[in-house]
């Protein structure tokens, strides 16, 4: 079959790709061929430019049971007990249909939890838009927000916390990463095709003509001016269907019914159907003609790529397959058995009888071209000096009370009450939280998981900026008393093809491979999304760090909110007033960031984390609190406000507008009953971590020597300003 | 107290691992009942739980209404059984007109989650017993039609015959009369919008949702050998 | 034989209707002025076997009875194609 020597590059292929493509196959690619090399080829879906670099991260640890590569990490939490979990992306989507766009994103993460045989139990999202007020914004803030609650809440799985984060670079590049955890109830599952003439059975959703050139070619392409025609080719989710699919199959899995399992996501039945004979090292026959439709007359390579949601592929041996289907018809959920594992390594995709594509299975996947693409460090990073100091703030109240009601700091109230923090009755800490601390079903097993980004920082100095998210992570979890023992990181950038992209993103995996060894965290997974720029202009690089921690105990926990007046509040960990660059003060003074991010020690902020460990062990804490933006002013007001109890403290010696403000790293507000101060002390001495005794909890004000403000007048500027910032035609 | 609790599942239901969890703290024994069951195993009590039956697809509650299940627990209604609709429950219960009114968006048009203020308006309520009158109750919402409707002839009846067991203190979907929970005319059939299983433990915040539903498990008398 | 139908669902005059008073709301913002009176509805498109035009009305009213409507707070309206 001859074809038009173009038709490869409008699916995505490059000339060298086409190539490529026929050396694999010894011959010209059919037409369903090629459309099923475009996705599986696909940046999205190949890893091409990033798997090089992403070998470089720690991987391995005593308590890893599953790593990367497949549906999720699985780590073991307490004996016996495991949790699977993951973070994902769903960026171009969601500026295209927000609502959708958001809605299967978090659809698509709990397949791939649900695919390791965990039942769902924690959501999180980390969002980043452009400033409020201003252009498409608030549009779609609204939309992802209202998509990610209607989808997470009719699921039955509380979202538990999150990040949102505002940033001119992001205006036209949101950012919509989720995080998911589950527990594995019953046995681990694994996206293996196993036993040729096991049948391949299709559980879920009718197949449509969604995200046909979605998620994979959208992917893989920024925006232009064309984006608005991309619409008809966005997924639609069903939240009702993805409940049936997940109780269903955690049903099949209860009743050992199942020998293989995986999610479709990206790459429609593509994805599994070559993931899962690569990995056991056997082929499959995919008869389209067996797959539900909901839309008639689709060609085969549709049914193949479509990106219809709600769907699972399971491998079921021929014994059990009347079992299986016998579940999901209780279900009322659809289910057809749509080819089988072969021996032959190859996967085969027939209609009407005739083989329309055949392809090596790992021609998909592990041999799926990857590349080392050109690196090149930008001018900018080596200008980079200290940061240059901003305006002291003439009125440091002023200052303090604008500090409180910028978007990226005030109060998400408006954004997490619409999520279902609470069903599942395991959420101990939830949103406002330094990390969410959550209890395991039937279990005394907690848990505690946050997801951060660095800010601006990254801009500055990718290497920097990616140790300090995964130390603001680190810390966050340990501020609960929780001891960080794995990251699942979603690295969001700009073209790779672009040399200075493709360093600044080197440099990021450089500075997330540092940390996690430096903190004994290794990552278990996660997700790489290329092409976030419009019009050539990138995103700041911007790795999202999730990290999981373990408590030893549930009274061990710790939340961010003084607890009774009277108790004294101290600060751990050293401060430079020089840290002021792409801090939130020099945000507020305007202009682009500047200068180092804060320099980070990764032993000092590793000794912050033990201390924090051992002391709320020893049940010591009342409360702790880390520092991040905002810095200091920021940190105690926080407290304040969740504990409802003012507080009166004296600033440590230096000027006191960059001791409020400044934002070092390895730092958090601790409060303690007055009399096991010294025990703390002594504690923080052992550990080499600086301490300083700064007041006390009390009063209806909040006083940091320099100024002072009324608690309710500050918590009410806090609490109002997020729903101000919005523009006022948005309910 | 052991009263034996059948929590009805539909396809979508959420909560009926949560009320189990609730209801057994407080000792009672629970089963789940699959909606296509045509008959309700031997229980005291039917609870419908929250959730998206259906998707609530239509109008939440629409479908659920027409299950199998449904025409058992009227029955049971009728006979002077005691259910209870969380939620989503609710909803149903009013779309099968076991309860009056309708459960219409809230009116700010978002979803809430978010703990409330109540206050008992009646006590005299097997739902409700073990309140004082006027006692506040602080207990969490979650729901985005939740803001509870009827005509003006309804409600006048509805008041007068002290249906209204539960209102809110600060009203935050719009319901009409600030109206949380009410039962039926006869009184063994209640619906509320909050959550009172999510309010039953230390760990939850508050335990005044178990004033709710030890007051319904104390209202069934003791059976001898209780076992399901 | 069979025959096209629309329905649409309306909220019963007098009831309130947040929706439509937000869409009233923002309309101005977009430049559109002298809008008032709206109100969001549902519409629901259907096929049904029936013998005439009348019965197929018939059908159609009686699912809008019984299900398709809520006559707690909802009107309806059916047009038969």
């Amino acid at each position: 079959m001859s074809l038009a020597s173009t038709l490869h590059r409008e699916l995505g292929l490059t000339d060298d790709e086409l190539t490529a493509i026929r050396q694999r196959l010894g011959r010209d690619p059919a037409f369903t061929e090629l459309a099923v090399f475009s996705v599986m080829w696909s940046e999205h879906c190949s890893y091409k430019s990033s798997r090089l670099h992403l070998a470089n991260l720690p991987t391995q640890g005593e308590n890893v049971v599953v790593g990367p590569g497949e549906g999720a990490g699985v780590v073991e939490v307490a004996p016996g007990v495991r949790v699977a979990w993951k973070i994902e992306s769903h960026n171009h989507p969601s500026f295209v249909e927000p609502v959708n766009g958001a809605a299967t994103g978090v659809g698509g993460i709990v397949r791939d939890i649900l695919s390791m045989g965990a039942r769902p139990i924690a959501l999180m999202d980390s969002l980043r838009f452009g400033l409020p007020g201003r252009g498409r914004t608030d549009f779609l803030v609204e939309g992802v927000v209202d998509g990610i609650s209607s989808y997470g809440n009719a699921i039955g799985v509380p979202t538990v916390g999150g990040e949102t984060i505002f940033d001119e670079c992001y205006a036209h590049n949101p950012l919509v990463n989720v995080v998911c955890l589950g527990v594995v109830e019953h046995s681990l599952q694994h996206g293996r095709a196993e036993g040729p003439g096991n049948a391949l059975v299709l559980i879920g959703s009718s197949t449509g003509r969604d995200g046909i050139g979605g998620a994979s070619v959208l992917a893989s392409s920024g925006f232009d001016a064309e984006a608005a025609d991309k619409r008809p080719s966005v997924q639609v989710g069903d939240p009702f269907a993805e409940k049936l699919v997940i109780e269903a199959c955690l049903e099949l899995i209860r009743a050992d019914l199942l020998a293989g399992f995986q999610d479709l996501g990206a790459g429609g039945i593509c994805c599994p159907a070559s993931e899962m004979t690569s990995k056991a090292g056997t082929g499959a026959v995919v008869d389209v003609d067996r797959v539900p439709r909901r839309e008639p007359g689709m060609a085969p390579f549709e049914v193949m790529i479509s990106e219809s949601q709600e769907r699972m592929l399971a491998v079921v041996e021929p014994s059990k397959l009347d079992a299986v289907l016998a579940v999901c018809r209780r279900w009322d959920l659809g289910a057809e058995v749509i080819g089988e594992v072969t021996a032959s390594g190859r996967l085969q995709v027939v209609s009407g009888g005739e083989v329309v594509a055949d392809i090596p299975s790992t021609a998909l996947t592990d041999d799926a071209p990857f590349l080392d693409r050109p690196r090149r460090r930008p001018e900018l990073a080596d200008e980079l000096g200290p940061a240059p100091a901003p305006e002291p703030p003439a009125d440091l109240e002023a200052a303090f009370l604008a500090m409180l009601s910028l978007p990226g700091i005030a109060s998400r109230r408006w954004v997490w009450e619409q999520y279902d923090h609470m069903i599942g009755l395991g959420t101990l800490q939830g949103p406002g939280a330094d990390a969410a601390v959550i209890r395991l079903p039937d279990s005394e097993v907690a848990v505690a998981i946050t997801v951060d980004g660095p800010g601006r920082f990254c801009r500055l100095d990718p290497y920097e900026g990616a140790c300090l998210a995964v130390a603001e992570a680190a810390r966050n979890v340990a501020c609960t008393g929780a001891r960080p023992v794995a990251v699942t990181n979603c690295l969001n950038f700009g073209n790779p093809e672009e040399p200075e992209v493709m360093w600044a993103f080197t440099e990021v995996v450089r500075g997330i491979a540092d940390a996690c060894s430096a903190f004994g965290a290794p990552v278990t997974g996660g997700n790489v999304s290329f092409y976030n720029e419009t019009e050539g202009r990138p995103i700041h690089p911007t790795p999202v760090i999730g990290m999981l921690g373990v408590l030893d105990s549930v009274e061990a926990q710790v939340g961010i909110g003084f607890r009774a007046e009277g108790d004294a509040i101290l600060l751990v960990g050293a401060t430079d007033e020089l840290d002021l660059g792409g801090s939130e003060l020099a945000a507020l003074g305007g202009g682009a960031p500047s200068g180092r991010p804060p320099r980070l020690d990764l032993a000092v902020e590793r000794n912050l984390h033990l201390l924090l460990g051992r002391v709320s062990a020893e049940h010591l804490l009342r409360s702790a609190h880390d520092l991040s933006s905002g810095g200091l002013a920021v940190a105690l007001a926080e407290a304040a406000f969740a504990g409802h109890l003012g507080f009166s403290v004296e600033l440590p010696p230096g000027e006191a507008w960059r001791v409020l403000f400044s934002e070092s790293p390895s730092r958090a507000v601790v409060s303690c009953a007055r009399p096991d101060v010294a025990q703390l002390t002594l504690a923080a001495r052992d550990h080499g971590v600086p301490i300083r005794l700064l007041g006390a909890v009390g009063g209806e004000s909040l006083e940091f020597g320099a100024f002072g403000v009324s608690l309710e007048r500050a918590l009410s500027r806090w609490d109002s300003a997020f729903a101000e910032s919005l523009s006022s035609k948005v309910g | 107290m052991s009263g034996r609790v059948g929590i009805v599942v539909f396809p979508g239901s959420n909560c009926e691992r949560d009320c189990r969890r609730a209801l057994e703290s407080l000792g009672a024994q629970t089963t789940f009942v699959w909606h296509k069951e045509v008959a309700l195993p031997d229980v005291d009590i039917v609870v419908l739980p929250g959730g998206f039956a259906h998707g609530d697809y239509l109008r939440t509650g629409a479908i659920a209404r027409f299950s199998p299940v449904m025409s058992a627990v009227r029955d049971h209604a009728d006979a002077g059984g005691l259910v209870i609709g969380i939620c989503n429950g609710f909803q149903i219960l009013c779309e099968a007109g076991l309860l009056p009114g309708a459960l219409r968006k809230n009116s700010g048009l978002k979803f809430i989650c978010r703990w409330v203020g109540l206050s008992v308006d009646n006590n005299q309520s097997p739902f409700t017993a073990r309140a004082i009158p006027g006692q506040r109750l602080r207990i969490p919402i979650n729901h985005f039609e939740g803001s509870w409707h009827c005509d003006s002839d309804e409600l006048e009846r509805v008041r007068a015959n002290g249906q209204v067991v539960l209102r809110y203190t600060a009203n935050p979907n719009g319901a009409l009369d600030d109206v949380a929970g009410l039962t039926n005319a006869r009184g063994n059939v209640f619906g509320l919008m909050p959550h009172p299983e999510r309010a039953c433990e230390p760990s939850s915040g508050s335990q005044d949702g178990a004033v709710i539903l030890e007051s319904m498990l104390e209202s069934v008398p003791t059976r001898e050998h209780a076992h399901l | 034989m069979t025959f096209g139908a629309v329905v649409d669902v309306m909220l019963k005059p007098g009831i309130a209707d947040p929706q439509g008073q937000t869409v009233e709301r923002a309309l101005p913002a977009l430049g559109f002025t002298g809008v008032e009176d709206v109100r969001v509805g549902k519409r629901i498109e259907l096929t049904v076997d029936a013998g005439t035009p009348e019965e197929a009305r018939e059908l159609v009213g009686e699912m809008c009875d019984r299900f398709l409507a809520n006559p707690v707070i909802e009107s309806y309206n059916v047009t038969v194609l």
